[in-house]
């Protein structure tokens, strides 16, 4: 017989083989020789966590019971990895991009890396993960009883509290060294894998070989196997409940998702995305197998073992009623296998969940500048991780000793699916659908979850443990439609489908309404875009700023998270990526990315993104933030047209100083050319006269006779040339007084014909020149004016003059033109000579300005008083071009006009 | 922005990858329906069809299906060992579409 003590030294020999195995594996992966460890099967094995002690026990006495039920736990799953293309590749390839580390993780990290909604997954997850770890511990202890009962040699059976407390104890210290040994940037655990590759293929070895014999040892050979069941009057009869049956499957199937040990070994262990092609047959393969012996198991044992027999132990009281111990030790080995599997990942799963998304926030908040200051981070996380590990573990064992380990296996397991499940829409609209937001995500797991406590998971303790007998018969406060089995009326349902139905619909509801009624946050907006199109192209987060933070401090915070060694790696790979030959690496928004995504990878997208928050100084993209980078932007945009105008003045006016600047340089040309132009004409008479003075003054003088006729000659070219010089000052003080307005205008009325009389009659007086010929028209010159005459025939004079002097036709003609349109007299002075030159045109008003080699004397004022002149009277004086000889417009406001001003 | 245009006609192989993908993702549907079968066999008071055959018949479409995924997985992997191979040694892709659909 098998004593208690050789069970203790077995179980101590296999778990200490197992540490063995994790500690190579350990080794292996850190010495890089992991690619066996690698292997797509390793990956398929540790999917197989999946099935627990509950399968390995409970399926047979579920069989017992309900029949063909239990395969809906396996048929779930299966369809689950065979429909692989549906979604599973896209949630690996997702948890493999975004450095997910749990389903809270993943729930927070879609939804906008909100710490709440991470919170609130792990709080459901622990909830719902308790009872699962409640029955590890129950099912070792009772196959530990199994063995006891049949070993009357035993002195005092140990009760079984005492085999739990011992056993929880033991897979605590086993997590905690293995689960925890480093934080790893990927959060992978090869050991732990690897040794839940080896358990795997241990309980399916076991169950096989208990298979086997019953159904080749005692019922020899299938065709018994098949008339036993027949015979059975429990197992005949194919009577299942339609609902039971598809709500099971699906159950099954979502929880295969949710689970977060499910999750861990799934999706955050996985090292190469092409392991899930694999495992979508292999994985289906495996509980196929673990599932076909499961009924002839329950046949043999419900006709070969006495009525009271528990059927959750017949996997292992079977071969001990017919003596084969060493087939119920294995037996035994595999349900120990199973147990211990489920509570390690399990445990793990959880307490990454615990440290990264309740503790490590609240260490973040709590210690005063967090990262940057306070101690080794790493430690910190470590610490949280080893104490949430104790503590989960510690909860299914108050949760065992609590529910009395009373109720069958797996009712306990159904219940803890249907709480984990309410994670699927959340997650599954978080994958697919770009409108899921946070709010939405909250409202319905929260209902979810309250629905089901209070639809199952409460009630499930037993009538007045938590919730009174009377509440659950008459409904809160004799309500009859809140009773907790019979919601809204619905009566005679399963209580499980009842409650998977209620709190899966309400939550579904729930998350779409909100969601299609809230709006989402920046950051959650970008991360759905991300999830959605995970399959397609990498689209960037562009969450940060660069410049905020300082290099130096990133590499002490990630030193803390990641370890020195990695953390100097990655920040030397990046700085070699941005093209920098130094250690640390410009702190861009693509690199700040790339950190967060490692830190990720260690503590999860919340708090790595809390944490590189805190140091950049909260460059965290809100709402807020936008709208103020958009104010900024518009002060920018309205800065910079402030600019441009200003800029556009600037211009203009540079444009006004250089026409300025080459008028002054022109007037500064001019008046020198002034100066030496009146220099020049005031000296020609002074030489003649001065020559001519000295010749008069030598005259009386010597031998010089003194002539008469020339000394009158003499006298009257000095009196000429000082006429012409007074003339020339005259008009020089003309110009100047005319030039500074200083002249006062005497205003008359007269006749247009009156004033061309008298400068035609004034100029061609004293004339030598050939007879100037007239053309006028005396009826349009009656054009009655209101002006200076004396001046307005001083100009006439002027032009007429002109005329004389320099038209060198042979028979000069004169053509004067007057009308009057608009408000304006004009007169036009045309005569039939050779006209200026275009070029010259714009000169002949200037001062001393003459056209030509003309003898004709004049100092060339003429013009430039004509045009101060007319200026004065409010008109103006241009040269009309195209007339074929010499035209002048003068132009000077009407009588009329005059008046009215 | 506007959409890319898709071509009407693909390769062959990128039409078999197609309709591979399409029979993975139809596979579950197919067993979801043959799972469900059983829940119609029940006759008026008891069952037609007892558990055994019951039993053999989930075995026999379980087993059907791990072979068929088996098979589309192969299939996946024969796909991207082609693609593989074709990256090194020029692409068979642009060779005319004969295969239509």
């Amino acid at each position: 017989m098998v004593s208690l003590n050789l069970l203790a030294a077995i179980c101590l020999g296999y778990v200490a083989f197992l540490f063995a195995v994790a500690f190579a594996a350990e080794r292996a992966a850190a010495a890089g020789r992991s690619a066996w460890l690698r292997s797509p099967w390793v990956y398929t094995l540790s999917l197989s966590i999946y099935c627990t002690a509950w399968t390995f026990y409970g399926a047979v006495g579920y069989a017992a019971r309900s029949g063909l039920e239990f395969l809906t736990i396996y048929l779930g799953p299966t369809l689950v990895m065979v429909g692989w293309w549906w979604g599973l590749n896209r949630l690996v390839h997702i948890g493999r991009t975004q450095r997910i580390t749990s389903i809270a993780d993943l729930i927070s990290s879609r939804y906008g890396k909100s710490n709440v909604l991470a919170a609130a997954v792990t709080v459901l997850a622990v909830v719902g993960t308790t009872p699962y770890i409640a029955l590890q511990l129950q099912s070792v202890t009772l196959s530990v009883a199994a063995f006891a009962q049949t070993d009357p040699a035993a002195p005092a059976p140990a009760t079984p509290s005492v085999t739990a407390t011992w056993v929880a104890v033991g897979l605590a210290a086993f997590t905690v060294i293995f689960g925890t040994r480093n934080l790893d940037a990927n959060e992978r655990h090869h050991g732990v894998v690897m040794a839940i590759a080896v358990e795997a293929v241990v309980k399916l070895f076991a169950l096989l070989a208990v298979g086997a014999f019953v159904v080749w040892g005692v019922a020899g050979g299938a065709e018994g196997i098949v008339a036993r069941l027949d015979a059975s009057p429990d197992l005949a009869a194919w009577r299942i409940d339609g609902a039971r049956w598809a709500g099971l499957t699906f159950l099954a199937a979502a929880a295969f998702l949710c689970l977060p040990r499910m999750f861990q070994v799934m999706v955050v262990e996985l090292e190469d995305e092409r392991h899930l092609r694999t495992a979508s047959w292999a994985f289906p393969l495996y509980v196929f197998l673990i599932s076909l012996f499961v009924v002839p198991i329950a046949v043999v044992g419900l006709e070969t073992l006495p009525d009271g027999a528990n059927p959750d132990l017949f996997v292992l009281t079977v071969p001990l009623a017919f003596g084969q111990e060493a087939l119920a030790l294995l037996a035994f080995l595999g349900g120990f296998s199973a147990a211990t599997s489920m509570v390690v990942v399990a445990a793990i799963a959880l307490s990454i969940m615990v440290s990264n998304h309740i503790v490590m926030p609240i260490w973040l908040r709590v210690g005063r500048r967090g990262a940057t200051v306070s101690g080794d981070v790493r430690h910190v996380v470590l610490l949280a991780r080893r104490l949430s590990i104790v503590g989960v573990v510690f909860l299914g064992y108050l949760y065992y000793r609590l529910s009395g380990g009373g109720a069958a296996l797996a009712s306990i397991g159904l219940i803890a699916f249907a709480g984990i499940v309410q994670v699927l829409p959340a997650m599954i609209g978080g994958l697919f659908w770009r409108g899921a937001t946070r709010n939405g995500a909250m409202a319905g797991i929260s209902a979810g979850f309250a629905l089901w406590l209070y639809t199952l998971f409460l009630p499930s303790f037993g009538p007045d443990m938590v919730v009174p007998a009377a509440l659950m018969a008459e409904g809160p406060f004799g309500i009859a439609w809140l009773r907790p089995y019979a919601l809204f009326g619905i009566e005679g349902l399963d209580p499980l489908i009842h409650s998977v139905l209620w709190s899966l619909s309400i939550n579904t509801v729930l998350f779409l309404a909100v969601s299609l009624a809230s709006f989402p946050a920046p950051l959650e907006r970008l991360q759905g875009a991300q999830f959605v199109s995970a399959l397609g192209a990498p689209g960037g987060a562009r969450s940060w700023q660069g410049g905020a933070v300082q290099s130096e401090d990133l590499m002490m915070m990630a030193q803390r998270i990641l370890g020195p060694a990695e953390a100097q790696a990655l920040f030397r790979r990046e700085a070699a990526r941005q093209g920098l030959s130094a250690d640390l690496p410009e702190a861009t928004p693509d690199f700040l990315e790339v950190l967060e995504r490692e830190l990720a990878g260690s503590i999860g997208a919340a708090a790595a993104h809390a944490m590189l928050a805190q140091m950049a100084g909260g460059t965290q993209v809100s709402v807020q933030d936008l709208l103020a980078v958009a104010d900024e932007t518009a002060q920018i945009m309205e800065y910079s047209s402030r600019l441009e105008a200003q800029q556009a003045e600037l211009t203009r006016t540079a444009r006004q100083l250089r026409a300025a600047n080459e008028k002054l340089t022109q007037l500064s040309v001019q008046k020198d050319a002034f100066l030496s132009q009146i220099s020049h004409e005031l000296r020609t008479p002074m030489t003649s006269i001065r020559a001519f003075s000295e010749i008069l003054r030598d005259m009386g003088a010597e031998d010089a006779p003194l002539d008469p006729a020339a000394q009158a000659r003499y006298a009257g070219i000095i009196h000429d040339e000082a006429i012409r010089l007074t003339r020339l000052l005259d008009d020089l003080l003309d110009l100047s007084v005319l030039e500074n307005g200083q002249v006062s205008l005497n205003i008359r009325d007269g006749s247009l014909g009156d004033v061309v009389d008298h400068a035609v009659a004034t100029a061609a007086a004293g004339g030598d020149r050939p007879a100037l010929g007239l053309r006028r028209d005396p009826a349009s010159e009656r054009i009655p004016l209101s002006t200076d005459l004396d001046r307005l025939s001083q100009v006439f004079i002027n032009l007429v003059s002109n005329v004389r002097k320099y038209c060198e036709s042979e028979a000069p003609e004169l053509t004067i033109r007057a009308g009057e349109a608009g408000g304006w007299v004009t007169v036009d002075f045309i005569d039939n000579g050779r006209g200026i030159p275009t070029d010259q045109q714009e000169l002949i008003f200037e001062k001393f300005a003459r056209i030509g080699e003309h003898g004709a004397g004049g100092a060339g004022l003429g013009l430039a008083i004509c045009r101060e002149i007319m200026a004065r009277l409010g008109g103006t004086i241009a040269y009309l071009p195209g007339q074929g000889g010499a035209a002048f417009r003068v132009r000077l406001p009407a009588a009329a006009a005059l008046a009215a001003q | 922005m506007s959409a890319p245009r898709r071509p009407v006609f693909v390769s062959r192989d990128a039409y078999r990858s197609r309709r591979l993908k399409d029979a993975a993702r139809l596979l579950p549907v197919l067993g979801a329906a043959l799972f469900g079968l059983p829940l119609l066999w029940r006759g008026e008071e008891t069952a037609s069809v007892g558990t055994a055959g019951t039993l053999l018949f989930i075995f026999a479409v379980w087993a059907f299906l791990i072979l068929s995924a088996f098979l589309i997985a192969r299939r996946f992997a024969h796909a991207d060992d082609i693609a593989r191979g074709d990256d090194g040694a020029g692409r068979r892709r642009s060779e005319p579409p004969r295969d239509t659909g």
